[in-house]
């Protein structure tokens, strides 16, 4: 099992440090601090509150997995990050939430740049109806990340990272709505690239996927760590053990344990986790 | 206990099933024979409509042949006619109308699906689509009992005056104008193309919006870059729609523009338009030669709306590559 999670393809990926450079601001946090800070967060869509007190950092360059029931807010945790609830009236939060160090909550966060520095890929498919190589720039485009001229070797390197270039690149200007289902879903992940993120929330990315594509995904996500921090939302117990470092269970809005992914697995702290994970509930 | 229920099952008649099956396909069928009817009535009634028109037409078409499309000269008295006012009348009228209508109602539609209160879309949009069922004679009566005051005293000297160096906008001011039919048209097709463009917004799925919105899109930047580029087979479908209405439209036109079988470059002034001719002139037409042109230029609006239609489902094939909403539905 453990030999078919190798990845197969020999990925090209490109250093970090050869992308744009990033005005000095941008500059991630110092080594060591961790990606994102969550303090004392709670979230309620009007009444009903959904996350309660969250209280826990994920770490640099790793791949955190969040468990947990259908419904305990594990999506509305992810969409809290980049701010994506904003967009629904009466909601309210308490606490804040860090990412590299720069709170997303406090006055006057600047809500474009948060979301240039936190991709995200959603449960479906869902690419832009242009061509595949507009679906990669749309980000740097809009965002003006990089000249013009530059656009193409980025969209490059982008669709490198997500191991797609080879299988598209004689069809960079067909429109991306043709590509196959697995095939969109690491063309969203390219897009997401195209911006240069720090942080990449990844929400169930692979639930409407087949095996084969799941898997492709899986594996992509070993190459992206060394770059990137990711936080994936999985309810696939299995995908949780093989693809993440560290696993927060949530359940009813509440971070229940979060620790290694080894110990969750093989021997959790508390008593909902293991049912969780054992399959007695949820 | 098995045994007994094989052998009920096989000595059982038939079940009641395939009788009613018998009789759903009957139905079936001749719900179908009914339907193709329908669906092939249309053509032949069509088919009809050009042929009579045609027939109707002969007598001038025999006379003036194509050059009734390119002379202007309109004299039931010596029987020359010449159509090609009406149709330059028509074709303007139309593109004014499209020119103001559709940027209004396009931004009323994104307004009402992205921005405004939640209270206030739903009345809103009923509101404006109230305004599809006012009578066209309502609307010519109010155009000149207020719409060309305003315009004759207000509007019209203003646009002279600060774009009176376009040819569009000089010469002496009437009222009844090109410019005044314009825009009672574009406020009779601004419901039509709000209305289908409302629903296609609200068509583009949420998703697309999110997509936009998490790679950094302001809400404005998501809306011209993701839903409206989604929408866009829909939207011009909208504009079709409003276009096929302001071609044919005819009551409040005629009130409107004046009826003189005229081309000028000033939108200023008075013009015609296919439909308000022959609505005008065929109950007092003088001689078979008069009925004859007004049927010709019958037959030629049918023409004219057959291929701006065909011209702009083109366009959507064109632009609908790479699909979004409405592109089936078209
Ligand atoms: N837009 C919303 N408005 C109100 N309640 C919501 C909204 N989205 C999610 N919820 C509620 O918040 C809870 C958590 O939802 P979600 O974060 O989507 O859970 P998960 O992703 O873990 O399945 C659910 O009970 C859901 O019904
Ligand atoms: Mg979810």
């Amino acid at each position: 099992m453990s030999a078919t999670m190798k990845p197969k393809i020999s990925f090209v990926t490109t250093p970090r440090a050869t992308l744009a450079p990033r005005p000095p601001s941008a500059q991630p946090a110092e080594r060591g601090a961790p990606a994102v800070d969550v303090r004392r967060f709670s979230f309620a869509y009007g009444e009903r509150r959904v996350l309660r007190n969250l209280e826990f950092s994920i770490e640099r360059k790793a791949v955190t997995a969040i468990i947990g029931p259908s419904g305990c807010g594990k999506s509305t945790f992810l969409r809290s990050i980049n701010r994506l609830n904003d967009l629904i009236a009466a909601t309210t939060h308490e606490g804040d939430i860090l990412v590299e160090g720069r709170s997303v909550y406090a006055q006057g966060t600047d809500l474009v740049a948060l979301r240039q520095r936190v991709g995200m890929v959603f449960q479906r498919p869902n690419p832009f109806p242009k061509s595949v190589f507009d679906n990669v720039a749309y980000g740097p485009g809009l965002n003006r990340l990089v000249p013009k001229r530059d656009l193409p070797d980025l969209v490059e390197r982008c669709l490198r990272q997500a191991a797609l270039w080879d299988e598209v690149k004689d069809r960079l200007e067909e429109p991306a709505t043709g590509l196959s289902g697995g095939q969109q879903q690491r063309l969203c992940i390219a897009r997401a690239l195209g911006n240069q993120p720090e942080l990449l929330l990844m929400d169930e990315p692979c639930s409407a996927l087949d095996p084969i594509a799941t898997q492709r995904v899986e594996e992509l996500l070993f190459e992206l760590k060394r770059e990137y921090t990711i936080v994936i939302v999985t309810h696939n117990m299995q995908q949780a053990a093989r693809v993440s470092d560290f696993t927060g269970f949530f359940d009813r809005g509440e971070l229940v344990e979060f620790d290694d992914t080894e110990r969750i697995f093989t021997s959790p702290a508390h008593e909902r986790t293991e049912a969780y994970i054992t399959g007695r509930f949820g | 206990m098995t045994t007994t229920l094989a052998s009920e099952s096989v000595t059982q008649p038939p079940a009641p099933e395939p009788p009613s099956l018998e009789l759903a396909s009957y139905g079936d069928r001749v719900f179908r024979w009914i339907l193709t009817l329908g669906a092939v009535s249309i053509p032949v009634l069509l088919g009809f409509l050009v042929y009579e028109l045609w027939v109707g037409a002969r007598l001038a078409i025999a006379k003036f042949g194509l050059e009734f499309v390119t002379t202007s000269t309109w004299d039931p008295v010596a029987e020359q006619f010449g159509a090609f006012p009406l149709i330059f009348g028509t074709l303007v009228s139309s593109v004014v109308a499209l020119v103001i209508a559709v940027p209004l109602s396009l931004g009323v539609a994104i307004y009402l699906t992205e921005f405004a209160p939640k209270s206030v879309r739903q009345p809103v949009a009923f509101l404006i689509s109230l305004l599809a069922a006012i009578p066209s004679v309502v609307y010519g009566l109010w155009g000149i009992f207020v719409l060309i005051p305003i315009l004759r005293t207000g509007a019209f000297p203003f646009l002279r005056d600060a774009f009176g160096f376009l040819p569009l906008f000089q010469g002496p001011i009437y009222g009844p104008s090109m410019l005044s039919a314009g825009i009672i048209l574009a406020i009779m097709v601004m419901p039509y193309i709000m209305s289908v463009s409302r629903e296609v917004l609200l068509a583009v799925p949420d998703t697309q919006r999110e997509a936009a919105l998490a790679l950094g899109a302001t809400r404005w930047e998501a809306v011209i870059t993701a839903v409206l580029p989604y929408a866009r087979s829909g939207v011009i479908g909208a504009v079709i729609l409003g276009l096929g209405r302001a071609l044919g439209e005819t009551m409040a036109v005629t009130m409107l523009i004046g009826n003189r079988h005229e081309i000028a470059a000033s939108l200023f002034a008075p013009g015609y338009t296919m439909a308000a001719a022959i609505a005008n002139e065929f109950s007092e037409a003088v001689g078979d030669m008069h009925l004859s042109a007004l049927a010709y230029v019958a037959f030629l609006l049918f023409v004219v709306t057959v291929l701006v239609n065909a011209a702009a489902r083109l366009l959507i094939w064109r632009v609908a590559r790479g699909s979004g909403v409405g592109s089936k539905a078209l």
